[in-house]
């Protein structure tokens, strides 16, 4: 039986250390003297003070963050009030369809997305940039919103509700007292699920970026077409610490509402 | 119900997500469609569809990425699997999976720019072939390369949807299997895999569809020399301009998906179950 067991570990970390030995390859060689992802060279911090010092860097990183945050923010209220609103259809062919049409950005590959929104956008004579990324990402966040938010929409019954409307409280004070601290947990995973779809998003934005602004994924791009540039694994060694942050944050909410659920049903 | 009736009489909140509806989902989907029969030159044709079908240049390429796309899916299948259900097993999935997952959230293109490092000539690993023998081979822009890195890509969404069917997975069933007398494989390919499948299907939904578009793989890792339904769809739109052909493929890739999507969906687990 032990041997047995240290063999199943052993596939667990060969899984793990393939996953992230390319990730620590790129952040080890961000702090290497030279050029080349080949021959460590000594450390450095060369890289980082090049990546700070590149001001059309950090403005796209800026760029990117913001629309990762405006994007998640406006797609966090539409997913919300559309998942309240699915809920309260009562006819399952409705409620059916609608899930079916909130799915469909959900499974259609990038190129699909990008390139039907390009056509879109076209036909509407929105100029590509700013505005026509920051509507792509709005729009491909919001079914994962509504997914998060649903389920815990369904969880809370109507009993809470009817307690709620029986004491006197009108639509608002129900959506905003009642509805809306109980479904917190879902909003939130919605929110940080719509944030990370945005700054992870690369095909969609580079259908619809046009000419004069980019993103950091389509600037990554364009600059590992060209080779090899150890400014992109310093790059790549502060998205690691950001998406640490975000997974960190992610864990603790998922924590917190599954305990808050234990809690509230008083099992294990 | 009367909350029901309280909240649908006013549906003034339901509107920005109804007008996403139209506008995002159905409306793109449809100018895509519209788009198709339409040439270069902005005029109403049938041209498009008739080029792709009588080429065999389209259609070895259709060919071509579904084959790929069925042996990336098949080579995150086999990786997963096993890790979906060992992490079952550990002290502490839930750790495991987060770890697992965790690299989805490293941007994509930073990981095939680690791998253009990783499989370039005096890259670590030709270093590491050298190292054992065999020499430095030609590893970056192949179909390995292409494959290698895409079901790297891939793996954390075929373990999630897999794990969570295996969690779900009564210990009893399995117990009851031993007890009857079942070999391990006879536990394993009678009750374990068959009730596990929804999952397994969830996986390759997750992973074959965007496998057909992996249009950045084909370029920086693939060297151009494999070429997916995306990577064509990309190059009409953005380099050659010719929208209604690359409307055209996307349609292809729409059905592409839409039989995927069926070939997947839930109805056929039960037919296995009653087996």
């Amino acid at each position: 039986m032990k041997t047995r067991f240290k063999w199943r570990n052993l596939y667990l970390w060969l899984v793990f250390i393939v996953l992230y030995a390319p990730i620590l390859f790129l952040i080890v060689y961000s702090f290497s003297q030279g050029t080349t992802m080949t021959n460590y060279h000594g450390f450095t911090w060369a890289h980082y003070q090049a990546l700070f010092a590149d001001s059309r860097l950090i403005a796209i990183f800026l760029d990117t963050l913001l629309i990762a945050l405006l994007s998640s923010i406006i797609a966090t209220a539409v997913g919300t009030l559309g998942a309240l609103g699915i809920n309260n259809t009562t006819r399952p062919v409705t409620k059916n369809t609608l899930l079916a049409l909130n799915n469909i950005l959900m499974v259609s590959p990038d190129v699909i997305i990008g390139a039907s929104f390009l056509i879109f956008f076209t036909a509407l004579k929105i100029p590509l940039g700013f505005g026509s990324v920051l509507l792509s990402h709005i729009a491909f966040s919001i079914p994962i919103v509504v997914l998060m938010v649903l389920p815990k929409i369904q969880e809370m019954g109507t009993s809470l509700l009817d307690a709620a409307a029986d004491l006197g409280a009108n639509n608002w004070q129900l959506l905003s007292q009642v509805i809306v601290p109980y479904i917190m947990p879902g909003i939130f995973s919605g929110f940080f699920m719509a944030l990370t779809y945005s700054l992870d998003d690369f095909a969609v934005t580079f259908f619809v970026t046009g000419n004069g602004f980019t993103t950091l994924s389509v600037e990554i791009y364009s600059r590992a077409r060209q080779g090899i540039n150890l400014e992109i694994n310093a790059l790549s060694g502060l998205m690691f610490l950001m998406a640490l942050v975000l997974v960190i944050g992610y864990y603790f909410i998922n924590q917190y509402s599954s305990r808050h659920r234990k809690t509230v049903r008083g099992r294990h | 119900m009367q909350q029901k009736q309280r909240l649908t009489r006013s549906t003034a909140y339901f509107i920005p997500y109804t007008l996403w509806i139209v506008l995002f989902v159905i409306a793109p989907v449809l100018l895509l469609i519209y788009q198709s029969f339409f040439n270069i030159d902005g005029q109403f044709t049938f041209a498009n569809y008739q080029t792709y079908f009588a080429s065999s240049t389209y259609l070895m390429m259709t060919v071509n990425s579904v084959w790929y796309a069925f042996l990336i899916t098949l080579a995150t299948l086999l990786i997963s699997y096993p890790t979906a259900y060992l992490l079952n097993e550990t002290k502490h999935p839930q750790l495991w999976l987060l770890l697992i997952i965790m690299p989805t959230w490293i941007n994509l293109l930073l990981k095939a720019y680690a791998f253009i490092g990783i499989f370039s000539q005096a890259g670590i690993a030709n270093q590491f072939l050298s190292f054992i023998g065999i020499g430095p081979k030609q590893l970056l822009f192949t179909n390995f390369s292409f494959i290698f890195v895409a079901a790297y890509i891939q793996i954390p969404f075929m373990v999630l949807p897999i794990y969570n069917s295996i969690s779900e997975l009564k210990p009893s069933y399995v117990n009851a299997s031993r007890d009857l007398g079942a070999t391990n494989w006879q536990t394993f390919s009678r009750v374990i895999f068959p009730l596990t499948l929804p999952g397994v299907k969830a996986g390759i939904q997750a992973v074959f569809i965007p496998s057909l578009s992996l249009f950045m793989l084909t370029r920086l890792i693939g060297g151009n020399k494999v070429i997916t339904l995306g990577t064509a769809i990309e190059e009409h739109f953005l380099t050659t301009m010719n929208w209604g052909m690359g409307s055209t493929i996307g349609v292809v890739l729409i059905i592409a998906m839409v039989i995927i999507m069926w070939l997947t969906s839930g109805r056929q687990p039960r037919k296995g179950l009653t087996k």
